[in-house]
């Protein structure tokens, strides 16, 4: 995910914190350090007040700039969020676990983990990578937690608590106590495995009789520890099938399990017969096994909902009486009066009171445009304050706005979506009949012939048909799967996904940062070249997604400092550089100011036309779109060559979308634009009707449907919600990665299938030779496990996921 | 050989032992994150995290 080296530039030309290029104008003379940006620049200020220089020696190094969101945590400090989230010790300590955004490498890990360096008063800092969790430890007489998330924001992880502890706690427990009945089941195997070979040994040459009675006593002994503890699991299992008569795969376990076991004791009592006590022991171990490795696979779909619920805006300023007053947004209330901020989030639903701004609603409706707002005007939580400062009167809040449906919905549809039956579990009922009958039939058979061994040939029938290879095909094919896609950065939550990739259905891609590159971009420019510095020296002061395309578009310029800026919401920004009257904006708010009517060719629907006006004169015209990206158009015909219908689903424009659809050769008819996130989510749930769905999107107006769809991808640089929600995450940017996915889930069903055959295969010629008598003890002892190992080996040696190329 | 009646029963209290140690380990949560600590073990400085 991050570069494997620091790339050897001179300093100057790469921002000293994140090696990212700097621009001109804030080179630094030779020896100086240079910053790409403000957020870099103050990060490693602070990194180096603390002596933490070491952090650039690091292999593995930051890669993108510092973007901290300058938040002052002050809700953090209030008693109404500690007494929710903050644990206190008896020794006067305080801890909590605080979700990181940003977290990404190594170098993460390190500075994260030396904060106490950085902020005195921090005890402790502990990261846990893969989930970004990270535990940090204070002493509250010392610092507060307000101030241990402004570090950590400066340094540029801004956090969020995280609300899952409970859950979290009830399946860590769970997984701790997976993991020691492996060991337990695991040591009682190998040993009564060992006791085994030295009596099977003993058939070629002689052990005592007095030996082999204090063998079979302790073999005994070992493994009635191993059916009753670790084992008891598939009674259990088997038990509340029977109940709600299902015929499941842990039934006939459970009959060889008890039937091994009781007869073993029989046998070792009387002294004459098999014992199958190293059978039973190594069963119930290569069963565990299975089990472990699909609980832990399916952990970290379990995060999802809680991850969700800690990315709601969590803070508000109050108007109250006169002063501001900062609140957690769980003490918003309807009728409140709120202050936002430009850059800052609306906490709750609301209408504004006073001020005009332009909104960002991306993030609820994909509408990649800002809208403007005034006095009356309805704003929704989740939604970004974009130019001048609102105050808004709340009028729905917490889980009664529409972000909170949004979240709500998201979270019943991943709850209602019932889980795919598995290719296994569905040949378990078929399974489970066969092996019964087969060993009611087999004792039936002998019991005529040979009464005395009918009772151990259908025993051993059962033993040696349990389903070891069976239930491990499938969990280590999609452990073997999910490992290798994750280090090509294809991270799969749930085996779940990778059964429904294998299958061609419909895709849904939304369109902003899948399709297209996610940002506003200068496309065209056409007039006066020396414009270009009057219309920087403007909008290098503005937030405007327009003003941002155009500082990047041109990083290298010198711009000079305007002497009076005024933006206009909605419409555009004017001010006076140099002495001469600049305004940059729309058609209509230019034209007004024009000394003469100006002809302009008609404009591209795609982009969204701004004209730049100098003392009165059209200078030049430019086109602000978001392009697509590179390879989009190959690899939406890669998906179509491999049975995909591919179609696109966005809450921007329809004509933008439909342009889109055009360039990348989607269908018109299966491009679908304005569409909300509660329109999206029910076109992907009109399409389930049909068959499988696949949502690729971005975006928290994404997440609803992410979560509804049979699969939900979310892309490289999404937001947090819609990861949350998704069952696939691309780390890389592009579409190319979905074709990867695509591709690799084949290859990955296609084992499966390879090492449910071979497991199917073994069972059906061990049943036969049990059926007619020929399996002895040893002969079952030597194949069960090899079968179990033919399934590891070549579940290892596959090529699921080829490396990144 | 008769040996074995002692060896045996101590081999299994080894056994035992082991598990204890690993039922202590996995009590304490070292099994809980696989791949931090994994990370974790190639920087050498220790003193950032000092203890409480």
């Amino acid at each position: 995910m991050s570069r494997a080296t620091r790339p050897e530039t001179p300093a100057g030309t790469r921002c000293a914190h994140c090696a990212v290029p700097v621009p001109p104008a804030l080179q630094q003379p030779a020896g100086a350090p240079s910053y790409c940006c403000r957020g870099c620049a103050t990060a490693a200020a602070l990194i180096r007040e603390a002596g933490l220089q070491q952090y650039y020696g690091l292999p593995e190094g930051r890669d993108r700039p510092v973007t901290a969101t300058g938040k002052r945590y002050d809700e953090y400090d209030h008693d109404a969020f500690q007494r929710l989230y903050v644990q206190r010790r008896p020794d006067g300590t305080a801890s909590m676990e605080l979700l990181l955004e940003g977290v990404h490498c190594r170098s993460c890990l390190w500075l994260v983990e030396r904060v106490p360096l950085v902020l005195p008063g921090v005890l402790r800092a502990e990261l846990e990578v893969s989930r970004a969790v990270a535990r940090v430890t204070w002493d509250p007489a010392v610092t507060t937690l307000s101030a241990i998330a402004r570090t950590l924001d400066t340094l540029g992880y801004p956090s969020h608590p995280f609300r899952g502890i409970a859950a979290e706690r009830v399946r860590r427990g769970e997984q701790r106590r997976m993991l020691t009945d492996l060991a337990i089941s695991g040591a009682i195997a190998m040993n009564v495995m060992l006791i085994a070979l030295a009596m099977y040994s003993g058939w070629f040459g002689a052990v005592e009789a007095g030996y082999e009675r204090y063998f079979r006593w302790i073999s005994l002994l070992l493994t009635i520890p191993a059916v009753v503890g670790p084992g008891r699991v598939f009674f259990r299992a088997a038990w509340a099938g029977l109940r709600v008569r299902r015929l499941q795969m842990d039934l006939p376990v459970a009959l060889a399990l008890a039937a091994g076991l009781a007869r073993g004791a029989v046998n070792t009592w009387t002294g004459v017969g098999p014992i199958y006590f190293d059978g039973v022991a190594t069963l119930i171990f290569l069963l565990l096994m299975g089990r472990y490795l699909q609980h832990r696979s399916q952990r970290a779909a379990a995060d999802a909902t809680e991850l969700t619920a800690s990315l709601a805006p969590r803070s508000a300023r109050v108007v109250d009486g006169g002063g501001l007053r900062e609140v957690p947004t769980e003490a918003v209330l309807p009728a409140m009066l709120l202050d936002v901020r430009v850059g800052d989030a609306f906490a709750a639903d609301g209408v504004v009171e006073s001020g005009v701004s332009s909104l960002d609603l991306a993030l609820l409706t994909g509408e990649s445009r800002p809208v403007a707002v005034g006095p009356g005007d309805i704003v929704f939580a989740g939604t970004t304050n974009l130019s001048a400062p609102l105050r808004v009167r709340v009028t729905a809040a917490g889980e009664a706005t529409r972000l909170g449906g949004i979240l709500r919905r998201m979270e019943e549809s991943a709850k209602r979506r019932a889980p795919i039956v598995q290719f296994a579990d569905r040949m378990a009922g078929t399974f489970v009949a066969l092996v019964i009958t087969a060993a009611a039939l087999t004792w039936w058979y002998w019991s005529t012939r040979d009464p005395l061994n009918a009772l151990d040939h259908a025993i051993a029938l059962l033993i040696v048909t349990c389903p070891c290879a069976l239930a491990l095909a499938t969990p280590l094919a999609i452990t073997v799967a999910t490992g290798r896609a994750a280090q090509r950065g294809i991270l799969i939550k749930g085996g779940d996904a990778l059964e429904a990739l294998a299958t061609p259905g419909r895709i849904w891609l939304d369109k902003t940062g899948t399709i297209t590159q996610g940002h506003a971009r200068v496309v065209h420019f056409t007039g006066d070249p020396s414009a270009k510095p009057f219309i920087l020296a403007l909008e290098r002061s503005s937030t405007h997604p327009v003003a941002l395309a155009f500082t990047r578009a041109w990083p290298d310029l010198d711009a000079p400092t305007p002497a009076l800026v005024e933006q206009v919401a909605g419409r555009g920004i004017r001010g006076v550089v140099q002495g001469r009257t600049v305004v940059v904006g729309s058609p209509e708010f230019v034209r007004a100011g024009l000394r003469s009517a100006a002809q302009v060719d008609p404009e591209d629907p795609v982009l969204t036309p701004v004209w730049i006006a100098i003392d009165g004169e059209l200078v030049a015209t430019a086109g602000i779109g978001d392009p697509v990206a590179v390879g989009a158009r190959e690899a939406i015909a890669a998906l179509r060559a491999r049975g995909w219908r591919v179609g696109i689903l966005s809450g921007d424009e329809p004509r933008t979308v439909a342009a889109v659809a055009r360039s990348v050769g989607v269908e018109a008819s299966d491009a679908i634009g304005a569409a909300t996130p509660e329109a999206k989510l029910a076109v992907v749930e009109r399409s389930l009707r049909d068959g499988r769905v696949v949502m690729v999107g971005d975006g928290v107006n994404d997440a609803a449907a992410l979560a509804a769809a049979t699969v939900g991808v979310s892309v490289h640089g999404g937001a947090e919600a819609s990861l949350a929600a998704a069952d696939v995450y691309l780390a890389t940017p592009g579409l190319d990665p979905l074709v990867a996915l695509i591709d690799g889930v084949g290859r990955t069903m296609t084992l499966l299938k390879r090492n449910l055959a071979f497991s199917a295969l073994y069972n059906v010629f061990g049943a036969g030779l049990c059926a007619v008598g020929v399996i002895d003890p040893l002969l079952a002892a030597v194949v069960m496990p090899i079968s179990s190992i033919i399934v590891i080996a070549t579940s290892y040696r596959s090529d699921t996921f080829a490396p990144r190329p | 050989m008769s040996v074995l009646y002692l060896v045996l029963p101590l081999a299994l209290l080894l056994v035992l032992g082991a598990l204890v140690a690993f039922r202590w380990a996995a009590r304490q949560g070292q099994f809980d994150d696989l791949d931090t600590p994994a990370l974790r073990a190639l920087d050498d400085d220790e003193a950032g995290r000092g203890a409480v």
